[in-house]
């Protein structure tokens, strides 16, 4: 009974030793919030391992909406930010969580929808489409998250002059979810629903959807970068979470960012030496 | 069926990156019952053969607490180990030690409540007796314990099966960092988010079979140490 007893002790305190111990060997990380549409889209795993090859500081990505991811790094629980809500950055920096956002990239969305277009949006401005989706009132799929994509959503309804609030009943379907699980919800339903071109070209589950609205230039969609501010989390790694913003937007980087390809198609467009400081 | 075939096609085609997230998410559910059996048996037995007031509500508690929702336990753990939570010191959150303890949070009540079952039942047989000769609960609990070891298989298996199935929990304390934290449940779940039904379901498979191996396991062991030790 003895020998039992210890051997099931011995067993369990080396399981929990040999869980907790490779934390401690671990080289140089960091923390990234990001976006969904980000690691969704497969960006970070063509990056990723050309930083690490260069500086060998390993990027751990924690892939949110914009509002929570901006939220985990207010907690300090994240050392950069890489989000796409501008006037949600901007909010950011004015606190004090970041000294200076960074332009990194761009991409834009597009309006989705049912090949058969019961709405009748297809080739239309934005302000238009969703002037005449609030009329037609098919189903709508809206994230609902506070993600960049949601607040851009909620910038168009506005801007058209619809007042939502008023507007909206059943058709309008707010999943509270990530771009992919909000995607494969409108595939489902046949709805319509604003989404990232990037989270779009790797989706896989379309069904019937297809792109109705693009290239307006209110659908542009761009990305910043931020490291947490150390004044407000000590705990936040400056070196390293610097390099890397530095990696991002330097020409290297840009290029790295370029070279993503879907299907020949390219996902993300450099933007950091239009505005970069 | 096209998905069923494609489904099949993937399975065998998985990549090391799936192993190591297979073997994270075994390392982390069995550290995490091996945590739950160390506490939650002794618990367990304690309140099992224990006379004293408010045990009736605590068995209660006990039970109750087996329905503890995973996504609570992560979301509490999370506001806990946050950098701006009273524990954030400890640079915890978003690794493998914080599934860990969400996880053995998740399997102690379930353990515990298990135990507590057993060990009553058998103390309905051997109570009396244990009480005569003037042994304490502790040494009780401990002899009692002893005779019910091979059920307490069973609560194992059980606390393994909700550490292992669970989501809610992992994915808001570990944040499902690709080659860090992303578990079998959580990359399923991105999977099905990115729409890529065929590697979703072939995933699952590949879970299903790694909870039917480990049972498998614990029922050979068990059958072994009867027959040595029984």
């Amino acid at each position: 009974m003895d020998l039992l007893r210890r051997g099931l002790l011995t067993l369990s305190l080396a399981a929990i030793l040999g869980a907790a111990s490779p934390a401690c060997a671990e080289p140089a990380s960091i923390v990234v919030a990001s976006t969904t549409s980000t690691e969704q889209s497969g960006l970070f795993k063509h990056i990723l391992p050309m930083f690490k090859d260069k500086t060998g500081i390993d990027v751990k990505v924690v892939a949110l909406g914009t509002g929570q991811a901006l939220d985990s790094a207010r907690r300090g629980d994240a050392d950069v930010v890489l989000v796409h809500d501008r006037p949600a950055e901007d909010k950011f920096v004015a606190e004090g969580f970041a000294e200076a956002r960074h332009d990194v990239m761009y991409n834009d969305f597009v309006l989705i929808g049912p090949a058969s277009d019961p709405a009748r949006i297809k080739g239309l401005g934005v302000l238009e489409a969703f002037r005449q989706l609030a009329a037609a009132k098919p189903p709508f799929v809206s994230r609902g998250d506070r993600s960049g994509t949601h607040s851009a959503e909620l910038r168009a309804w506005k801007d058209s002059g619809i007042d939502l609030a008023a507007a909206r009943g059943d058709w309008y379907r707010d999943v509270g979810q990530g771009m992919g699980p909000a995607l494969n919800t409108a595939s489902a339903l046949g709805a319509y629903i604003l989404a990232d071109r990037g989270t779009w070209l790797s989706f896989k589950n379309r069904g019937d959807l297809t792109i109705l609205v693009q290239g307006d230039p209110r659908l542009f969609n761009p990305y910043g970068v931020m490291l947490v501010n150390a004044h407000r989390h000590p705990t936040v790694k400056v070196k390293e979470g610097q390099t890397f913003v530095d990696w991002l937007i330097s020409p290297e980087g840009q290029r790295a960012i370029a070279s993503y390809k879907i299907d020949g198609e390219q996902l993300f467009f450099p933007s950091a030496a239009q505005t970069a400081k | 069926m096209p998905i069923l075939h494609e489904t099949l096609l993937r399975l065998w085609t998985l990549d090391r990156d799936v192993i190591a997230i297979a073997w994270l998410s075994l390392r982390v559910s069995l550290t995490a019952v091996s945590i739950g059996l160390l506490v939650g048996i002794p618990l367990g037995a304690l309140v099992a053969v224990a006379r004293f007031p408010g045990c009736g509500i605590l068995t209660g508690l006990l039970n109750a607490f087996m329905g503890l929702p995973p996504v609570i336990v992560g979301l509490v753990l999370y506001l806990v180990l946050s950098r701006s939570g009273p524990l954030g010191s400890l640079g915890l959150l978003f690794t493998p030690s914080a599934m860990i303890a969400a996880q053995a949070t998740l399997a102690t009540p379930l353990v515990a409540a298990l135990t507590r079952q057993v060990v009553a039942d058998a103390e309905i047989h051997l109570g009396e007796q244990l009480r005569s000769l003037g042994l304490s609960a502790p040494r009780r609990a401990g002899i009692l314990i002893y005779d019910v070891r091979f059920s307490l298989v069973t609560a194992a298996l059980a606390a393994f099966g909700r550490a292992i199935s669970e989501i809610g929990a992992v994915l808001v304390v570990g944040g499902n960092i690709a080659g860090h934290t992303r578990t079998m449940t959580t990359a399923i779940s991105l999977e099905t988010q990115k729409g890529d039904l065929s590697l979703a379901l072939a995933l699952g498979l590949l879970l299903m079979g790694l909870v039917v191996a480990v049972n498998a396991v614990a029922a050979l062991l068990r059958g072994y140490a009867a027959k040595a030790y029984g």
